[in-house]
């Protein structure tokens, strides 16, 4: 059974979302990590990017397949895990913590359409 | 952990001896030149292997024993039909006078080969129920955009290129589909595939009422990579046309319809073949591939150029087309794929052409009904040239994945089925037998998956551990994705390449 921490927020893309004030940490789940099986390399947009709620914003490649990656949210990109470069490892190790993505900026409300960990959890059965 | 039962063999280069030769030149009898003095700098670290005649031979004949090809077993990967290739197309391949044709031969000094290419478009147009074929694209990727660059042409001419600018790919299509388009300039729209494994017609009649008027394509597979026959496909080529649009079949699964039924039928306005797939030419490391395409009447005028074809009954190279959208390859594209494809196109004749399809078909069918209980089917009806299998509750249960069970079946001495595609199936299992595999072969391979998925239950380690009976054990693929570097350096002491020998054991 994999790992869907409470504190939360999830899409049904399998992305993950932390909300700390007006920052929005985003990774992709255990669940995502397990099916993708190893992470080869991670592609991420540039710190200053602006992102729409559904738009692209960079892929994960595993040695089954690239999948795109989606921003549950909208603002702007203010920091990439650039660990992830050398080490991307670290997505299926530890996808809620140093496996992350990127951190951004909220430029609008949190929308109401994300999942809680329940709700993701019929996702990922 | 690596079990070998066979001592891994060493590269040439770690046989080579310094000095060592497999031949003796004779004394040189003109005066030599240094050649730093012509080349400037040189180098003397190449390090290439120096070994003996002998030492060579049995290199290589050895290397050849631990080959797996078609010609040693069961090749049953699945969206690849790797048919058996009937040696009597490397006979005519091989004979002189189109062995030795030259690609800069005057075009009136190669009639009979202007004579194959007519006869292999001929045949495919009577295959495939198009109007014209033409034979230039190198691969089947490459033909795939061939057709997009017909239809973008085509939306030229009507002043309608700058308003479609969007192409439909169902989420179940080969990943060269949305490649192909991107690559024509095209923005790709995914529409996904509903329970019964088909395309979903509701979310593609939304998609069309909202932008129909910008859709160019549509490219769909048939049977889909679901190893399904579309059942809509009449409908759905006849909503794209009211929308104005286009409709291109990906023709990598035309070994399930080929003499049994024809895509021209069906609505499309162009597809591709893959000579190398459906027409036995070789495929898989032996290539190069061939990717003919077949349109309709209204696309014809965009065709590659040379066009071949007749002219008051002689077979002439036409480069007088002015609305073509020019050179895809070289000269004639793949010369001697074509004549391969010709040959076993005639040895099968029109009368046996059906057969191909139906003990294609029957063969998957068969797969199928035989691993049903141990690898249940993603689809519950019958299949087409290729089955579907999930090995999902052997990793929910075992932890044993799809992967792990493609790996024993190498112990087991076959090569594995295609893992993990389409995507949209867990734990995927896709299994095409083609229909060169005897009975005898196919419950071999059954056999084998059955006591394979019985070891899951009982010593899930096993799968883990596979292959364990081999020359190498599992390799790091992580490793080999991150790090691709597959050149020897020279020196066993070299870090790096003690490590690129780690990941193999």
């Amino acid at each position: 059974m994999s790992n869907i921490p409470a504190d939360l927020k999830y899409t049904e893309s399998h992305e993950w979302v932390r909300i700390e004030g007006d920052v929005a940490t985003i990774g992709i789940t255990d669940h995502a990590q397990s099916e993708l099986g190893d992470v080869v390399y991670v592609d991420l947009p540039s710190v200053g990017k602006t992102l729409a709620i559904g738009e692209t914003f960079g892929s994960v490649e595993s040695v089954k397949t690239v999948s795109d990656l989606y921003a549950p949210v909208a603002g702007e990109v203010i920091e990439i895990n650039g660990e992830l470069a050398a080490a991307s490892e670290l997505v299926n190790s530890d996808p809620y913590g140093q496996g992350f993505m990127i951190k951004i900026r909220l430029s609008g409300e949190v929308p109401g359409t994300l999942l809680d960990a329940v709700g993701y959890g019929a996702v990922a059965h | 952990m690596r079990q070998t039962t066979v001592p891994e063999p060493k590269l040439i280069f770690e046989k080579s001896r310094a000095g060592r030769v497999g031949c003796n030149l004779p004394k040189c009898d003109t005066p030599s030149v240094d050649l730093s003095s012509i080349l400037g700098e040189t180098r003397e670290d190449l390090h290439l292997p120096e070994v003996a005649e002998l030492d060579m031979l049995r290199h290589f004949t050895n290397l050849s024993h631990i080959n797996y090809g078609i010609e040693t077993g069961f090749y049953p990967l699945g969206s690849c039909t790797m048919k058996y290739n009937p040696k009597i197309n490397e006979m005519t391949a091989r004979m002189t006078g189109f062995a030795n044709l030259h690609p800069l031969q005057p075009v009136e000094t190669i009639p009979g080969a202007l004579e194959i290419l007519h006869g292999v478009q001929s045949i495919l147009c009577q295959v495939t129920g198009f109007d014209y074929i033409t034979l230039q694209p190198l691969a089947g990727a490459h033909g795939e955009m061939t057709c997009l660059m017909l239809v973008r042409a085509y939306f030229e001419s009507r002043g309608e290129g700058q308003k479609r600018k969007i192409v439909l790919v169902p989420d179940s299509a080969h990943g060269t589909n949305p490649a192909s388009a991107a690559r024509c300039g095209y923005d790709v729209k995914s529409i996904p595939t509903d329970a019964e494994g088909n395309t979903n017609l509701a979310v593609l009649e939304q998609t069309l009422s909202e932008i129909g008027d910008q859709v160019a394509a549509l490219m769909l597979t048939n049977p889909s990579t679901l190893g399904l026959f579309e059942p809509n496909i009449e409908k759905i080529c006849k909503m794209i046309h009211d929308a104005g649009g286009q409709v291109f079949c990906d023709g990598a699964n035309m070994n399930a319809m080929v003499g049994t039924t024809r895509p021209g039928d069906h609505g499309f306005d162009c597809m591709h073949l893959n000579l190398h797939k459906t027409f036995s030419t070789p495929h898989g490391g032996g290539g190069p591939g061939c990717g003919a395409i077949g349109l309709q009447k209204h696309l014809e005028p965009f065709l590659p150029k040379p066009v071949i074809r007749t002219e008051n009954g002689t077979i002439i190279a036409d480069e007088d087309r002015p609305k073509s959208i020019g050179r895809v390859a070289g000269f004639y594209g793949q010369f001697l794929m074509e004549v391969r494809a010709y040959t076993y196109l005639m040895a099968y004749g029109k009368e046996n052409m059906h057969r191909i399809s139906k003990y294609a078909v029957l063969n998957a069918n068969y797969v199928r009904a035989r691993l049903k209980e141990v690898l249940p089917p993603a689809h519950d009806r019958p299949c087409m040239h290729e089955c579907i299998l999930t090995a999902e509750k052997y990793k929910k249960e075992k932890g044993v994945r799809a992967l792990d069970i493609s790996k024993r079946l190498i112990d087991y001495g076959f090569h594995p089925a295609t893992n993990y595609f389409p995507l949209i199936v867990p734990e995927c299992f896709m299994i095409e037998p083609t229909e060169t595999e005897a009975k005898e072969t196919l419950d071999e391979f059954c056999d084998a998956l059955i006591a394979i998925c019985h070891e899951a239950e009982t010593d899930p380690d096993l799968l883990h551990n596979a292959p364990s009976t081999k020359i190498v054990g599992r390799l790091d693929e992580t490793l080999a994705v991150k790090q691709l570097d597959v050149r020897w350096i020279p020196g066993a002491e070299n870090k790096e390449y003690t490590r690129l020998r780690q990941a193999i054991q």
